[in-house]
């Protein structure tokens, strides 16, 4: 009788397959279902932004950095005209740094909810995805009334945002929030304490603190490993110095850890925008800024807090109308690389844990 | 000796055209159900609230081309889904509806109708193995070590049924349950045999071979057409199998006040189908591992302590 | 809040395992090629996570002779950094272990965001303002 024999072999998990969000392709080495090695394989969303953007005047960046990280649009609009702002000293009347705080919190959450649903669907809860689908619609709803367009914005701009908030946008954003509190609720209800969930989540896919810092991970999965650090506070920009909120952090860095700080973040996003809401000051909305913007010669980068982590834009002036060089540090580009680390010797299905969690955006990653 | 072949094979023709209007039914149900749940209204177009969206469905999937790989082993590929449906079929001929409406009484029905579920498991390894596909591969893997785990707390956990009742046959535990259905006296065995029974269907939480975050389909990867719907049927065929049975051996079958035999059938079987659709659409899923402890490490000694207790009782009765 | 340090290609290595000690985040590393000069500068931010202390650390290298030691060992945040510095500038970092293509097909030819880079597809459209 001839030996029993065991043989590795690959699993090409992607670029079409329903947990990788897009089109990552992760090349699996698999020992039956114990994963040996996963080497992830990006660029299939590859459009050279960087690239172009060498040839783009200042104002035909904003409506590019849209389509980086789709589900977040406004923060890489903040992103983006934060440090050209800087280049160029334009400083935007205090009502749009408000209105620019109120949409990318808002932005933030629809973004955590469509995080959210993914991730459900991943972890095989269909209902979730559909709640917080549900949830994510009337955010459509308020940015199509105050921009126009649902998903990618072209909103905020140099010296301000590209037009007013109205009333009716004020008072439908207080009820959406006092509607969607207790739908956050509604979440934890169905996930957060569920036995299969814990079991699925606890304890898998540990990332330690120095760890994390040292991969140079951020956003929530940083804040999940016991890093207390977000971007609002630790460098302030806009005027996030003048709102009260917490930074949720979790303590073992494990999937579920990721898990609530994200929905504890959705809460603090409701609790900014609360506030902003409340202490929307008066006047413009915009300066006038030349349409042929020429910032000065020098370099700008200023780091933002997106929903998946730090997202900055670093911009070579050489004070022309045209930035010599730009350079998007991606925060899902950056989180990602610690998932090779992480997926050592796990199974399949906590690959789709670990990779829901990760919270890839691949129009980010692949820029 | 004819006519008995004659009225056998007719009674089989009714049970087949039965359970084929089941499958479409309870497909027609999971699709409401699951858009309820999710604040949906579900198919709505195709007659009164989608009534004949399956029928849509059904010829839609038989005029589509049948794709057959390739490098697949075309024999098993194509034998596969036939096994699988006949093994579901094969279940309902001993399953009485009511006192008169059943194909067949065999003294052993019970473990013939374990006998014959099982060969799902060797179908779906059929149909993994044969696709020559990696993911449908880990599919069949996945489901042949959990239905043939699974299928061992259910069996225990139906031992005692028969210990009270003392009958393998389905008729005579139906009477057996006269007086009261046996889940008043058996919660524990009922509530394992319907836990392991999900996890025999490949239901969520435990629907690992056909994960589709995970597997894309698992082991009906490659399958189109036809043969899609074959394995789509046999899944809810089964699904009704279980619930029958449960429904036999807990819930009393047929036996309830006014209403006709075959309607209290229907109703008891149906409430545990909203059961294991409500299940589904509520939880996430299990990892395999996780999958195997709860099976072994929990279900099994819970079935064997049930057993033991359940003979210590009845002998001490007597 | 951020200084700026410029340091020969040489020294990189031995300097950033010195700094490592205050900075121990690295948000981000990237190229700018400056043909006229004829050097590629490497622009490396490194942060510290407790005071937010904030360094942008500067290399230059030659243009025709574009290499550097690989920072994996220092913050393992580099690896998929350097390999798009890689992948973009053709920049070849020593002592990374997995140097390849990132982001473009591994079977690409030249380094695209050079400067002097031209693509037969390219299309360089008028800017009207």
């Amino acid at each position: 009788m001839s030996e029993l024999r065991t043989e590795e072999y690959h699993l090409s998990m992607g670029p079409q397959h329903p947990s990788t969000h897009g089109v990552l392709r992760l090349i699996l080495k698999l020992d039956g279902e114990v994963i040996k090695e996963a080497i992830p394989d990006m660029g299939y969303l590859h459009r050279g932004v960087e690239k172009m953007m060498e040839n783009r005047v200042y104002i035909q960046i904003i409506p590019f950095v849209d389509r980086l990280d789709y589900l977040a649009a406004m923060n890489n609009n903040l992103a983006v005209v934060l440090p050209v702002e800087k280049l160029a000293n334009i400083t935007p009347p205090p009502r749009a740094e408000y209105i620019r705080v109120i949409m990318c919190e808002l932005n933030r959450i629809a973004s955590h909810l469509v995080w959210l649903g993914t991730f459900a669907l991943d972890l095989g809860a269909v209902t979730p995805f559909l709640y917080c689908f549900r949830e994510r619609e009337p955010i459509m709803d308020l940015f199509e009334m105050a921009v126009g367009s649902r998903l990618t914005y072209n909103y905020i701009r140099y010296g301000g945002v590209a037009s007013d908030i109205s009333d009716e946008f004020i008072r439908d954003t207080k009820a959406f929030l006092s509607y969607f509190r207790p739908r956050i609720d509604e979440y934890e209800a169905l996930l957060t304490e569920n036995p299969i969930f814990l079991q699925r989540t606890k304890n898998v896919g540990i990332i330690e603190a120095k760890q994390a810092v040292a991969y140079g991970i951020s956003g929530p999965m940083l804040r999940a490993s016991g890093v207390r650090r977000d971007l609002r506070r630790a460098l302030p920009y806009s005027v996030y110095d003048k709102f009260t909120f917490d930074i949720p952090t979790g303590t073992v860095g494990d999937c579920w850890d990721r898990y609530i700080v994200r929905i504890r973040e959705m809460r603090e996003s409701v609790k900014i925008v609360e506030q902003a809401l409340a202490g929307l000051p008066a006047g413009g909305f915009k300066i006038k800024v030349p349409l042929n913007l020429k910032p000065l010669a020098g370099e700008a980068y200023v780091p933002t807090e997106s929903p998946r982590g730090e997202l900055g834009f670093y911009f070579v002036s050489h004070g022309t109308n045209k930035p010599y060089r730009m350079k998007c540090r991606a925060p899902s580009f950056c989180n990602m690389n610690i998932l090779q680390e992480m997926l050592k010797g796990w199974k399949i299905a906590d690959v789709v844990a670990v990779l829901g969690t990760v919270d890839v955006m691949l129009g980010e990653v692949d820029r | 000796m004819l006519l008995d072949l004659l009225i056998i094979l007719i009674k089989s023709a009714v049970a087949l055209a039965f359970i084929s209007l089941t499958a479409m039914f309870l497909v027609w149900m999971e699709r409401k159900v699951s858009a309820h749940f999710q604040m949906r209204y579900g198919p709505m177009r195709v007659g009164w609230h989608g009534s004949l969206q399956l029928g849509a469905d059904a010829l839609k999937l038989l005029m589509k081309e049948d794709i057959i790989p390739k490098l697949v082993d075309r024999w098993v590929f194509i034998a596969a889904p036939v096994v699988v449906f006949v093994a579901a079929f094969l279940a309902y001929l001993v399953i009485p509806f009511s006192p008169v409406l059943y194909v067949k009484d065999l003294n052993i029905g019970l473990l013939y109708v374990f006998g014959v579920s099982s060969l799902t498991a060797l179908s779906i390894m059929m149909a993994g193995w044969s696709s020559n596909n990696k993911y449908a591969l880990l599919g069949g893997f996945r489901s042949v070590a959990q239905i043939i785990s699974y299928e061992i707390p259910i069996l225990i956990s139906v031992l005692p049924v028969i210990m009270l009742s003392g009958s393998f046959s389905l008729i005579g535990i139906t009477e057996a349950q006269r007086a009261f259905p046996y889940i008043l006296i058996q919660p524990v065995a009922f509530f394992i045999y319907l836990i392991a029974a999900t996890a025999e269907v490949n239901r969520t939480p435990f629907d690992l071979p056909e994960a589709e975050s995970e597997l894309v389909a698992g082991y009906n990867v490659e399958y189109s057409g036809m043969k899609f719907v074959m394995f789509f049927f046999a899944e809810y065929v089964n699904m009704f199998t279980v619930c029958a049975l449960a429904t036999i051996l807990f819930l009393g079958g047929w036996q309830g006040p006014i209403l006709p035999p075959f309607v209290w059938f229907l109703i008891k079987t149906y409430v545990l189908l909203f059961v294991l659709m409500w299940w589904r659409w509520t939880f996430p899923r299990l990892r395999i591992d996780q999958m195997m402890s709860f099976c072994w490490k929990l279900l099994l000694p819970l079935a064997l302590a049930n057993l033991l207790v359940t003979g210590l009782v009845m002998v001490l009765i007597k | 809040m951020s200084e700026e340090k410029k340091i020969a290609a040489a020294e990189l290595l031995i300097e950033c395992r010195k700094l490592q000690a205050t900075y121990d985040y690295l948000p981000f590393m990237t190229a700018i090629d400056y043909p006229e000069k004829n050097i590629i500068e490497l622009v490396y931010r490194l942060q510290s996570t407790a005071t937010n202390e904030t360094l942008m650390l500067k290399v230059e290298l030659p243009r025709d002779k574009a290499e550097v030691s690989s920072l994996i060992s220092v913050w393992p945040a580099a690896d998929w950094h350097e390999r798009e510095v890689y992948d973009m500038f053709g920049v070849k970092f020593i002592g990374h272990p997995d140097l390849r293509r990132i982001l473009l097909p591994p079977d690409w030819q030249g380094y695209p965001l050079l400067k002097d880079y031209t693509d037969p597809n390219m299309i360089k459209k008028p800017v009207t303002i």
